[in-house]
């Protein structure tokens, strides 16, 4: 095993719930404000995973106030507290881009039926 | 004030206390052990002298080997550099990460990475030229000097030409944290030169 390869494996989280893009997350984040730090709820569609072990990061989006916003996360970071997956998406792309430039009823991704 | 010679490994991520993401650059250095002492009596100067990298004896002149034969070592080692100002080390000493601190402001030198022969805008961070109405000065250094006085270059032009692959030295770097067991330095930021390049880590 390759020196980088250790040290990173050693930052890696266990417990992260399996997602992928199109899933709808609910992104517990800790935010730090001076001395004292409260929990942020962040939810949205994934719409990218990327990059491998401790450098991967997923990106959220959602609309707030007809505003579309963006957080992208490291997995594996220390200052997320939990993940939830609230519903699995039934999409055919890695990457969906394509969410951006579709407002209202269009930004919606299908829900995966069982 | 502490100084060692390692080789740059390559680039990965921390989190730190916060879970803030920092880049950092892994460093295996030492252990260096001390082949020579010089004195001011007898070289007309203060500095010890670091070996670095186990090789075979083949790889080194006999010489070199002779050299080490003299410092009590048993094999070859592949890089010798000299430290001024690195305190109280005698020949049978070996330097190891443990001579640095969590925390402890560095510079690393190394050679950086070549880039070949290259232009002034890559160089020299000169602007470029238009690129549309009949332009034919997109990417050319301009003015090198006037005509009529000085009718001549003036000597340290800016101009086109090698870049990169010499001795860079990368100040106000940091370092993050040390492995003992691994003889390893994790420096906050990027260090110059390609990875398996040797770099020179010097406490400030």
């Amino acid at each position: 095993m390759s020196i980088i390869e250790n040290i990173e494996r050693q930052q890696l989280r266990t417990g992260i719930p399996q997602f992928k893009a199109g899933d709808t997350v609910k992104v517990h984040f800790k935010v730090i404000e001076g001395s004292r730090h409260r929990v942020q709820v962040f939810q949205g569609i994934v719409i990218k995973r990327q990059g491998q072990g401790v450098r991967e990061t997923f990106t959220v989006r959602k609309q707030s106030f007809g505003v579309g916003v963006e957080r992208t996360f490291p997995v594996h970071s220390p200052k997320i507290e939990k993940i939830e997956v609230t519903a699995i998406g039934d999409v055919r792309r890695a990457k969906l881009y394509y969410l951006r430039q579709k407002v209202g009823k269009k930004a919606r991704v299908r829900e995966k039926q069982r | 004030m502490a100084g060692i010679i390692g080789k740059k490994v390559g680039m990965t991520q921390l989190f730190d206390d916060d879970g803030n993401v920092i880049a950092v650059t892994v460093v295996q250095a030492g252990p260096c052990p001390v082949t020579q002492v010089r004195t001011r009596e007898k070289d007309g100067y203060e500095a010890v002298q670091l070996a670095f990298e186990e090789c075979r004896d083949k790889h080194i002149t006999k010489a070199e080997l002779g050299h080490l034969k003299k410092a009590g070592l048993k094999h070859g080692l592949r890089h010798l550099v000299e430290f001024d100002d690195v305190g109280q080390l005698k020949v049978g000493d070996t330097v190891t990460v443990e001579a640095f601190e969590d925390g402890q402001a560095v510079s690393v030198a190394g050679v950086s990475k070549g880039k070949g022969f290259q232009g002034t805008i890559k160089r020299h961070h000169f602007g470029r030229g238009p690129e549309t109405h009949g332009s034919h000065n997109i990417r050319q250094p301009g003015s090198i000097g006037a005509s009529a006085y000085p009718s001549r270059v003036f000597k340290g032009v800016r101009m086109s030409g090698h870049m990169g692959a010499k001795r860079v030295t990368q100040q106000g770097l940091k370092i993050v944290r040390r492995d003992v067991e691994n003889n390893l330095l994790l420096i906050k930021g990027s260090v110059p030169g390609a990875k398996n390049s040797v770099v020179v880590v010097k406490g400030r």
